[in-house]
Order: structure tokens, then C-alpha cells, then sequence
């Protein structure tokens, strides 16, 4: 039996839904742009003065042409992620705007070497099965950032990418990269390398620049991850339930907009919702409320029978400590029982400004076990005890047995050595931190890059040009 | 202040009630305009906009000068609210309650004051906006929340807002310091623009131009020439206060 965990009953799904839906009825939804509205008309939808009056039936049409599931590929175009039914999968979270420098433990700005030092762990670790555009280069043009940190990613990795546009004129550069990535815009739409993620503005806003590349996703085919963000309390009600409320709604009404534009669109039911830190007026993501937060979020769309992503596996603390240990393996094994789909936020600290890779391979030992929860107790042969029992009496030889040595792989995960199971011996004994940074030193020399053929290197640097001269910027094609 | 109660000691309860009697007790020399002016800090701390615009009400009705009141009394309020907020002892919710009340009571003793000629001379006069693209503005709120329960005349222009903007606004209202918010990478340009277009227009350096969102650092607020940069809403309030003497002292050394 696979161990779940459940914090909505069916019932309270049926009120939170209900509610969404007159929620997209009155106050109605915020949109932002000329051509959402017209999308918007041309369905009957009621637009006045900038707010949309949603109906239901609408609403669930669009959603029967969403996909129920899709999958990722890599580079090679192997199915690599499967984002529907329990399926369960991490990456690194994304876009932090600093690195914890593990040398002066330091927040500083993030670079593009500590983007590549964040793909290539992410690369090596099988706990990942995407990766991320995790931070913002700071030695990059801040203009073409995010084509910048696609690219980056692009060239160092053979895995899905979980990625992200800052403006609505940044995403046509990325949709060609990850096409010429692809081979064409074609392969690209069938075997899609990257999904997006796109936010609308709590409370039920879906801004200019959200909405706009929601529409331009959907046209092009390229998957798109719907990560609202209510803020319990400060951007939403106050109450779990409220904002699970608030989150249904915004979700619904993108994917409104989304399959009106492109029906049958790849689309997930995504979402980094958190509670308002009444002290800071922070988004404290390593709260527990956070993570039920999340749980309770992807429960409504797989009610739904939707892709699902959440926003767990993060801390609110500045340094790998315990806490950041405490609240990032907390997460990850309430996500896994939930089975979201894509779980990002391994890595962050400090609600998401700040990465640290160091914290990654530690995470990555959370989400390890977390899996191991979630196979759940298992059944091998025939008997349960007795047939072992028959072969070693009362002498206690199970070492000697072979399923022993057949079975135990299977039945325990065996960490890597950023987890301290030794026994105290001549050496004197580290802390986690340490021996995670010993780690990352070894899967970094362990890294190998993928070689490009060089039109493909040619078709990258012609698209970054066309995209720095739009920008008004120097072009920097580098990475390496 | 922390560690304090979240509540002053009013001393004995002060009844509304008795406001028939305030007159005769304060010709008879006793402090119930002291104790008035209690009962105003308390409303301003607990929140209670009804208590507080009631208790203004009361002071004009006897008499009391309505700056006085806010000056002795609500404002007490505020501050202690505010103090109360920065070292974790007061939440948010209360915070904005707080500044409900304050809202509620000065909207009550204005027309008076006015009249008087005795307006509340504001600490000093604020534009705050998140930068051209940027639509965070939680942090922003929050500067502003604070800075205008302390004293602060804010003017919020709101989320992704021009140059152009932050111009108009700072010569239409002759402000003292321009605040640039900016969450994200490619909008703290942003911020360097507006810093621009203040000096372009002349504005500084007798205008003030501080920034401040997550990725902002010491290192970015020297490179764009910013007047200083804060790490959160309480360094704000410090920020601008240092920033406002500064103001007043070149005033004066020009003059
Ligand atoms: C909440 C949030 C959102 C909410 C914002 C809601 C709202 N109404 O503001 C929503 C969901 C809408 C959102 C959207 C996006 N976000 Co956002 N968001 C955040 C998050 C988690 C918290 C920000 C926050 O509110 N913090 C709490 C407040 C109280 O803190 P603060 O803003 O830092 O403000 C304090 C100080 O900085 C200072 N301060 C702030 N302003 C000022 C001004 C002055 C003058 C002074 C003196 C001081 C000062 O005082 C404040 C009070 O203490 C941050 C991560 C983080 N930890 O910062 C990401 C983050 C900033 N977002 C990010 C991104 C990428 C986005 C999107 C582009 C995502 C997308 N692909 O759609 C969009 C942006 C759209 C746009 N064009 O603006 C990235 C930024 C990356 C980058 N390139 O810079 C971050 C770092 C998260 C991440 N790793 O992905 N986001």
C-alpha cells in the first residue's frame, strides 16, 4: 500500500470548488491586457473596467480540454518526467536572486558559476528530475537574465527544465532557445524540454505580463505551470481554507484563459502559496502551515484530475542549519505522501531569495527518504518471516541469507555520505554542513558536460544576439 | 520598550461615560485631560477606531486643543504601537488597526486644527513606489505603514511606476525623499532611472532617494548613488529619520 496523506475530505473540496467558482463570478478576475480581454469576450465573458465575470460553465469546458497528464523529455528526447496521476518528482527551486557562499557563509549576489555549480549537482543527483534556471546571474546583462540563465542551464544539462520568464517580452527568446534546443518548433510542441512557470498577482489578478505569456505558452504548446501565490492573511484570507479558496479560483480562471487560447495545451495546477508572516510580512515557506498549504492546493487538482506542482523543500533560514534541515525534510515528505507532481524549492533558503548548493545535496537526501516513505511497507516472496526463519532457526544469521543480500537495497535507501551513520572512530567526527560541502566538491569533479554539435551552438549564440540588440544590451554568450 | 506590556497602565479606568462631568473636574484642577489623553494612547493601541473617534470628539466638546490631543495623546499611541511592532511583541493586523484608529481620530480633530491654524507638522514628506515592471509591493506597504504611523506624510504611487512619475509627483508635493522599491534583477534598474531622472530634473540633492527590495545591497545602492538603502520597513523609519535631519540642516545652512 502506498501511504498518502489527505487533508481535504471530498466534501470540503466540493465547498472549496463551489466557492472558487463564485468567487470568478464576484469580485470577478483582474485582467491586465487588451488581447486577454477580447480572448475573454469572444468566449461571452462579461468584461468591465478591467474585471472579468467568469462563469462556471466556462470554466469547466476549458478545463475538459486540459490535458490530464503530459510528460517532460530530456535532450535526448527520452520521457524523463511524468507529470500526472501520483507521480511524484523534484527539482531545485528557481531564480534566487543570491548564493550562501559556503566559504564566509555569506548571502552574496548569485553569478553564472553558481549556476553551474547548481546544474551540475542537480545533474548528478537521480533525486532530481529536472532541473531549474535556480538563480539569477548577476554578471549578466539583467535585461536578457532570464534567456540568459535558460541558456546557461541549456548547456550544461541533459534534464527537463523547470524555468520562468521575468517579462512578457522575454519569452519568445526562450521558446526559440529551447526550440533550437529541440530541433524545431515542432519537436518542441511534441516533446516538450521545459515547462514555465507563470504567476498570476494575488488577490485574483492575472496581470498584463502574466497573462500575456500564459496566452503565448499556450499557442506555442510549451507547458505551462500556473504557480499561484495567496498569501494567507496578507494577499488572501487568513484561513487555510480561504486561501486554498482564492488559490482554486486563480487557477481555475488561468486556465481559462489558457485553454481558450491553446486547447489541449499542456497546463498544471501549480502553486506557491504561503502563509503572511504577521511579524515580517514575509512568505515564511518553511512553515508547516505553508506545507499544508501546498498539500491542500495540489489536493484540489487532483480532485480535478490535473498535473500538480507546489512550492516545498525551502526554509526561511539564512544559513544550512537545523532549521533549514528541520523544515525542508518536513516538506518533502508531506509532498511526496500528497503525490504532487513536481515539487520545487530544494536548495532555498530565506523564503526564496537565497540558494545554496550546499543545502541541495543535504535536500537531496530528504527527498530520498521521502521516496523511500512513500514505496510504503512491501511485500517480498511468498512468506512473510517464516520462510527465513526456516533457514536460520534461532541463530540470527540473517546476514548470511541471501535476501538479505538480495533485498536489501530495496528495502532500505542507502544515503550518501552527507548522512553521518559511522561510528565515532580516530578521525574526528564532522557536521552535516562539512560533509555536504566535501560532497558537492566530489559530484562537481565528477560532472562531465554534454558536447553540442555546432549549428546548435550557432542557432543559441544568433538567438541571444537577436535578443540582446531587442534589449539594448552587449550580448554575452558564455557559461562555460 | 520591548518586553513591555503590549498594554500602557491607564491608572484608574477612564469612563466615557462621565464626559458630562469632564468640565466641572477639570475646573476643579483635577488631571482627567491627563487621563484623557490615556484613554486616547490606549485606543490607539488596541485598535479601536470607534473608541478613538469618539474620545476626539469628547476633546473638542470640552475644549482640549485638538494638537495637543494628538500630539499627548493618539500619537502616544502610535508610537508605542510602533516600538511594539519592531521588537515582536505587536502584529501586523494590530499594527494596521493601530493606524485605523489614528486615521479615524486625526480625520475628526483636522477640521479644528485647521481652523486653529495649528496643523501637525508631518516628520517629512515621502514618495514610495515599486520600480517600472515590477509588481511586488508587500515590502513597500510595509515601509509604508510604518513610516506614516511615525510621522510620515506618504504618498504610495503603487506598483510598477515610471520615472516620470516619481518625478511629477516629487515636484508636485516638493517632497523630501523619493523611496524606489524593486524585487526583482530586471526591474532594480528601475530604481538607477528614477535616481537619474531626479538629478536630471534638478531635484537632488536637496530630495532624498532611498531603495530597498530583496535584492538590493549596499554594494547597488553606492553604484546608483542612492542616499541609502534598508534591509526592512523598521531601518526605513531609521533611515528616513536620519535622512530628515540632514534635510532640515542643509536647509538651514543654506539659508
Ligand atoms: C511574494 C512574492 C511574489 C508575489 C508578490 C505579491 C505582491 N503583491 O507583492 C507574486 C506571486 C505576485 C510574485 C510574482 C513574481 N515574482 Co516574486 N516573490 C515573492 C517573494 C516570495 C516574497 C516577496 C515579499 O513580499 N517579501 C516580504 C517583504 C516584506 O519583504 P521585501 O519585499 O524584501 O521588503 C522589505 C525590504 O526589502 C525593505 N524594502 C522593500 N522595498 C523598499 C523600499 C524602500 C524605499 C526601502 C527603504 C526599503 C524597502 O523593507 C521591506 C519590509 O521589511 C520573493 C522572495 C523573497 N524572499 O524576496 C519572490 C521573488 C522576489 N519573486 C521572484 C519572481 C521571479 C517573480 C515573478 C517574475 C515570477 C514569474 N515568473 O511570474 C513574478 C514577478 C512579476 C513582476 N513583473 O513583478 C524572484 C525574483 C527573481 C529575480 N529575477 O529577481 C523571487 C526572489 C523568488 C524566486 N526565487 O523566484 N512574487
Amino acid at each position: 500500500m502506498r501511504p498518502r496523506i489527505q487533508l481535504l475530505t471530498p466534501e470540503l473540496i466540493g465547498r472549496i470548488l463551489c466557492e472558487a467558482f463564485e468567487l470568478l463570478m464576484s469580485p470577478g478576475v483582474r485582467v491586465g491586457s487588451a488581447p486577454v480581454v477580447e480572448l475573454l469576450r469572444s468566449a461571452g465573458v462579461e468584461v468591465n473596467d478591467g474585471v472579468a465575470r467568469v462563469p462556471e460553465q466556462l470554466v469547466r469546458n476549458c478545463m475538459a480540454s486540459a490535458p490530464r497528464d503530459f510528460n517532460l523529455y530530456n535532450r535526448s528526447g527520452e520521457k524523463a518526467v511524468h507529470y500526472g496521476g501520483d507521480d511524484v518528482h523534484f527539482d531545485p527551486g528557481s531564480c534566487c536572486v543570491q548564493m550562501l557562499d559556503p566559504d564566509t557563509l555569506e548571502a552574496r549576489p548569485s553569478e553564472t558559476r553558481d549556476l553551474v555549480r547548481l546544474i551540475q549537482v542537480t545533474e548528478s543527483l537521480p533525486q532530481f528530475a529536472a532541473q531549474s534556471t535556480a538563480v539569477v546571474c548577476n554578471d549578466a546583462p539583467s535585461a536578457i537574465g532570464d534567456l540568459y540563465r535558460l541558456l546557461v542551464v541549456l548547456q550544461h544539462s541533459h534534464k527537463p527544465v523547470v524555468t520562468g520568464s521575468f517579462s512578457a517580452a522575454g519569452l519568445q527568446g526562450m521558446i526559440d532557445l529551447l526550440a533550437a534546443d529541440s530541433g524545431s518548433q515542432d519537436n518542441l510542441r511534441k516533446k516538450p524540454r521545459a515547462v514555465f512557470d507563470v504567476c498570476p498577482s494575488p488577490p485574483l489578478n492575472w496581470s498584463e505580463f502574466g497573462s500575456h505569456n500564459l496566452l503565448e505558452l499556450a499557442r506555442a504548446g510549451v507547458p505551462a505551470e500556473i504557480v499561484s501565490m495567496p498569501l494567507a492573511g496578507g494577499t488572501a484570507p487568513v484561513t487555510l481554507v480561504g486561501s486554498v479558496t482564492q488559490h482554486a479560483a486563480e487557477v481555475l480562471a488561468g486556465i481559462t484563459l489558457h485553454q481558450l487560447a491553446g486547447p489541449g495545451s499542456p497546463v498544471v495546477w501549480g502553486g506557491a502559496p504561503a502563509i503572511f508572516d504577521m511579524r515580517t510580512g514575509g512568505a515564511p515557506m518553511g512553515a508547516v502551515e505553508t506545507a499544508m498549504l501546498n498539500m491542500a492546493c495540489a489536493e484540489v487538482g487532483k480532485h480535478l484530475g490535473l498535473p500538480t506542482h507546489g512550492y516545498l523543500v525551502a526554509t526561511d533560514s539564512k544559513f544550512v542549519d537545523a532549521q533549514a534541515g528541520a523544515e525542508s525534510a518536513r516538506s518533502a515528505m508531506l509532498g511526496a505522501l500528497t503525490g504532487i507532481n513536481m515539487i520545487s524549492g530544494a536548495g532555498m533558503l530565506e523564503s526564496l531569495a537565497c540558494h545554496s548548493v550546499e543545502k541541495l545535496v543535504i535536500d537531496a537526501e530528504s527527498i530520498a527518504s521521502a521516496y523511500r516513505l512513500v514505496r510504503g511497507v512491501e511485500t517480498r516472496g511468498a512468506t512473510l518471516a517464516t520462510a527465513m526463519f526456516a533457514q536460520t532457526g534461532l541463530s540470527g544469521e540473517f546476514l548470511k541469507l541471501k535476501e538479505t543480500r538480495a533485498h536489501f537495497r530495496q528495502e532500505q535507501h542507502l544515503p550518501s555520505p552527507v548522512i553521518d551513520r559511522s561510528a565515532r572512530g580516530s578521525e574526528p567526527p564532522s557536521d552535516a554542513f562539512t560533509r555536504a560541502r566535501a560532497r558537492v566538491n566530489e559530484l562537481v569533479s565528477q560532472y562531465q558536460k554534454p558536447s553540442f554539435p555546432e549549428d546548435v551552438l550557432r542557432k543559441y549564440q544568433s538567438i541571444v544576439e537577436r535578443e540582446a540588440d531587442r534589449a539594448g544590451v552587449a550580448s554575452a554568450l558564455s557559461g562555460d | 520598550m520591548c518586553g513591555g506590556s503590549r498594554f500602557l497602565d491607564v491608572g484608574p479606568e477612564y469612563n466615557p461615560g462621565l464626559v458630562s462631568l469632564i468640565p466641572r473636574l477639570i475646573c476643579a484642577g483635577g488631571s482627567l485631560s491627563g487621563q484623557l489623553f490615556q484613554a486616547m494612547r490606549q485606543s490607539i493601541i488596541d485598535g479601536a477606531s470607534d473608541t478613538a473617534a469618539e474620545l476626539a470628539q469628547q476633546a473638542l466638546a470640552i475644549g482640549v486643543d485638538p494638537l495637543e490631543a494628538v500630539n499627548q495623546g493618539f500619537a502616544a499611541g502610535i508610537t508605542f504601537a510602533g516600538d511594539q511592532f519592531g521588537c515582536g511583541q505587536m502584529f501586523l493586523p494590530d499594527l494596521l488597526a493601530s493606524a485605523e484608529a489614528m486615521k479615524a481620530a486625526i480625520n475628526i480633530l483636522e477640521p479644528e486644527m485647521l481652523k486653529r491654524g495649528s496643523q501637525r507638522e508631518a516628520l517629512g514628506k515621502i514618495i514610495l513606489g515599486t520600480a517600472r515592471g515590477d509588481i511586488h509591493d508587500i515590502g513597500k506597504n510595509l515601509v509604508a505603514t510604518i513610516l506614516s504611523a511615525s510621522g510620515f506624510q506618504i504618498f504610495d504611487l503603487g506598483t510598477s511606476v515610471t520615472p516620470e512619475e516619481f518625478v511629477a509627483k516629487a515636484k508636485e508635493v516638493d517632497a523630501d525623499i523619493v523611496g524606489i522599491s524593486a524585487l526583482l534583477t530586471t526591474t532594480m534598474a528601475g530604481q538607477k532611472a528614477v535616481i537619474e531622472a531626479l538629478d536630471r530634473n534638478g531635484l537632488r540633492p536637496r530630495v532624498k532617494a532611498i531603495i530597498g527590495g530583496a535584492a538590493v545591497t549596499q554594494k547597488w545602492a553606492a553604484e546608483i548613488g542612492a542616499d541609502g538603502y534598508s534591509r526592512n520597513a523598521i531601518d526605513a523609519l531609521e533611515l528616513a529619520k536620519n535622512l530628515m535631519s540632514k534635510v532640515m540642516n542643509k536647509g538651514t545652512a543654506q539659508a
